[in-house]
């Protein structure tokens, strides 16, 4: 079960603006989904192993050889709002 | 015309190499195929007027191919059925799309899917739903529904997609086609754009099990760009085996206790008397964590994609939206603008599992779950060659029909989800045709097999031989009328 408060504050920690009717609608049916996961939740699992990853892999290197990265004019040409080299984003704090 | 257009990939690569046939002529006739596109599955073509990323078609020396719009592709616009990536042109071209090029095919065009690849029936895109090529008032299946319409409505001989829990192998059964999802690490995923970093799979959906084998064997290989990619140990070689002798096939036992569409259990039933016919044996074996895949797979995935997404701030790349606040105030009107209703509930079921006081109860125990459900699969596999069930629960169902419950939706994946969790690979072949529940025009069923971690190539050849066995040869059209 999740209830509004909790909705609306895991929406700022994911930086979602949620209308109204969104919260209304997410409340149901979060609550619907984690009641069905819940499930796992009463699973006997003490000394299992988390598995995060499926290939058993560690330590992939690449060779340090320096080697062409993208252009910054490249790197920049789908940004919303260049200037001057860089990505142009607003103030971090409101005027 | 039509005739250049029924040839199979592997064909037409054959007559090409021959010299009997015209890379011009072929690829101009899936051009003006993919042209009539009315299904909505292209939101993008070759040809279309922009220039592509495409070699130049005198070069061709296989057939043309779709490529689901999650794979970027070098100026040529990317959006992963996502509005914050309209007009999005990514400055590099994915691993999958630069090998699908230096193998000689020319992209054709880029197809449409759910929003991030989040979505089992196409509905999510943000530019449309797929119509199913077999019936237009159904779904395709996704998240690679486009990849699977485009091949099946003969609109592209071929294509790549994704599957994180069975967005290859739900559309392919649901529109009668091959859909391969091969061992996580086989195909590089750099440049496909990420949903659950440690389930995305790139694969073949394809006419027939041979193209699927000649894909897979253009696209995978160990990248220095995509360190948890390994690739496979040999090259993968075409398909010729003719039974199934020797060769167990696990059937497992929790079937039985299982609701789905009793259509699909005949035609499962009917393919398993068919492994028998072809000499192949059949035995039980269980999958007790199984049940438990959708949970532990709608906590997973939704986690990493929360912080996958995290990446769609209105800085670097995509759309903009709100910039006359301050950062914050930008981030959050370019993301709940930008996003649609399923991805903005995955990613905030992903941030809430992960977050402070829950991460445990969730995230943990979901990693423990997949776990036991990996172990299952190895238990499996020290008895039998390969574990097969119904692709799906059911055959493609109605538009809108499951849009207003998500969790009936996510049930759609209840088949696919434990061979993703378990990073194994599996194919679906269509395997008959049977009724929807609701009555109507019969609809495609397939027909799941996994195998153990990188033995695609048993795989494909056991595929090949229950696929001429089945011989399954109704087109879209056969239904009409």
């Amino acid at each position: 079960m999740i209830d509004r408060e909790q909705v609306l504050h895991v929406a700022r920690l994911a930086r979602l603006r949620l209308s109204e009717e969104e919260v209304d609608v997410m409340v149901g049916e979060l609550s619907g989904i984690l009641d069905h996961v819940d499930r796992i939740g009463n699973l006997d699992l003490e000394g299992v192993e988390p598995t995060s990853h499926v290939v058993a892999l560690e330590n992939v290197l690449r060779a340090d050889k320096p080697h062409q990265s993208l252009p910054r004019d490249v790197a920049l040409a789908s940004a919303p709002e260049p200037q001057d080299g860089a990505f142009r984003a607003p103030s971090p704090q409101a005027e | 015309m039509s005739e250049l257009l029924n040839l199979t990939a592997l064909g037409a690569q054959e007559k090409l190499a021959a010299g009997d046939l015209s890379p011009q002529e072929y690829t101009d006739a899936w051009r003006e195929a993919a042209a009539g596109d009315d299904i909505n599955a292209y939101l993008w073509q070759d040809g279309s007027g922009e220039e592509a990323a495409a070699i130049a078609v005198e070069q061709a020396r296989t057939a043309p191919i779709a490529v689901k719009d999650i794979f970027c592709t070098e100026g040529v616009p990317t959006t992963a059925g996502s509005r914050i990536l309209e007009g999005y042109r990514p400055p590099y071209s994915s691993t999958a799309v630069r090998k699908l090029l230096e193998a000689g095919a020319p992209v054709l065009g880029k197809t449409n899917m759910d929003e991030f690849a989040m979505g089992s029936s196409n509905e999510n895109s943000a530019y449309g739903p797929v119509l199913n090529p077999w019936d237009r008032g159904r779904v395709p299946g996704g998240s690679s529904g486009g990849s699977a319409a485009v091949v099946a409505g003969g609109l592209a001989p071929w294509a790549i997609g994704t599957d994180t829990g069975g967005s290859i192998r739900q559309p392919a059964a649901f529109c009668g086609i091959v859909g391969l999802k091969p061992t996580y690490g086989a195909i590089s995923r750099y440049g496909m754009i990420a949903f659950a970093s440690s389930l995305d799979q790139c694969g073949p959906l394809t006419r027939t099990v041979s193209d699927a084998a000649l894909l897979l064997g253009m696209l995978q290989g160990r990248d220095p760009c995509d360190s948890t990619s390994v690739g496979l140990d040999a090259q993968i070689s075409l398909p010729n085996r003719e039974d199934l002798s020797g060769l167990r096939f696990g059937v497992p036992t929790e079937l039985a206790g299982y609701e789905f569409d009793s259509g699909v259990r005949e035609v499962f039933e009917q393919t398993l008397r068919k492994i028998e016919a072809l000499g192949g044996e059949l035995a039980e074996v269980s999958l007790p964590s199984s049940e438990h895949g959708i949970s532990a797979y709608y906590v997973i995935a939704p986690a990493e994609a929360s912080s996958n997404l995290a990446r769609y701030d209105g800085v670097r790349y995509g759309m903009r939206a709100g910039g006359d606040g301050d950062l914050v105030e930008m981030y959050e009107t370019t993301r709940s603008e930008g996003f649609g209703p399923e991805v903005k509930r995955r990613i905030m079921l992903g941030t809430y599992a992960l977050s402070s006081g829950y991460y445990e109860a969730y995230y943990g125990q979901a990693q423990k779950v997949r776990t036991r459900i990996a172990e299952d699969f190895t238990t499996a596999f020290s008895a039998v060659d390969f574990v097969v069930t119904p692709t799906a629960p059911s055959v493609a169902f109605k538009l809108e029909e499951k849009t207003d419950d998500p969790l009936a939706m996510y049930m759609n994946d209840f088949f696919t989800v434990p061979m993703s969790l378990a990073g194994i690979p599996a194919i679906s072949i269509p395997a008959g045709l049977a009724a929807p529940e609701g009555g109507g025009r019969e609809l495609p069923v397939g027909f799941q097999i996994a195998a153990p971690a990188f033995a695609e190539q048993r795989l494909i050849d056991a595929a090949y031989a229950l696929e001429q066995g089945i011989g399954f040869d109704a087109r879209p059209g056969d239904a009409d009328g």
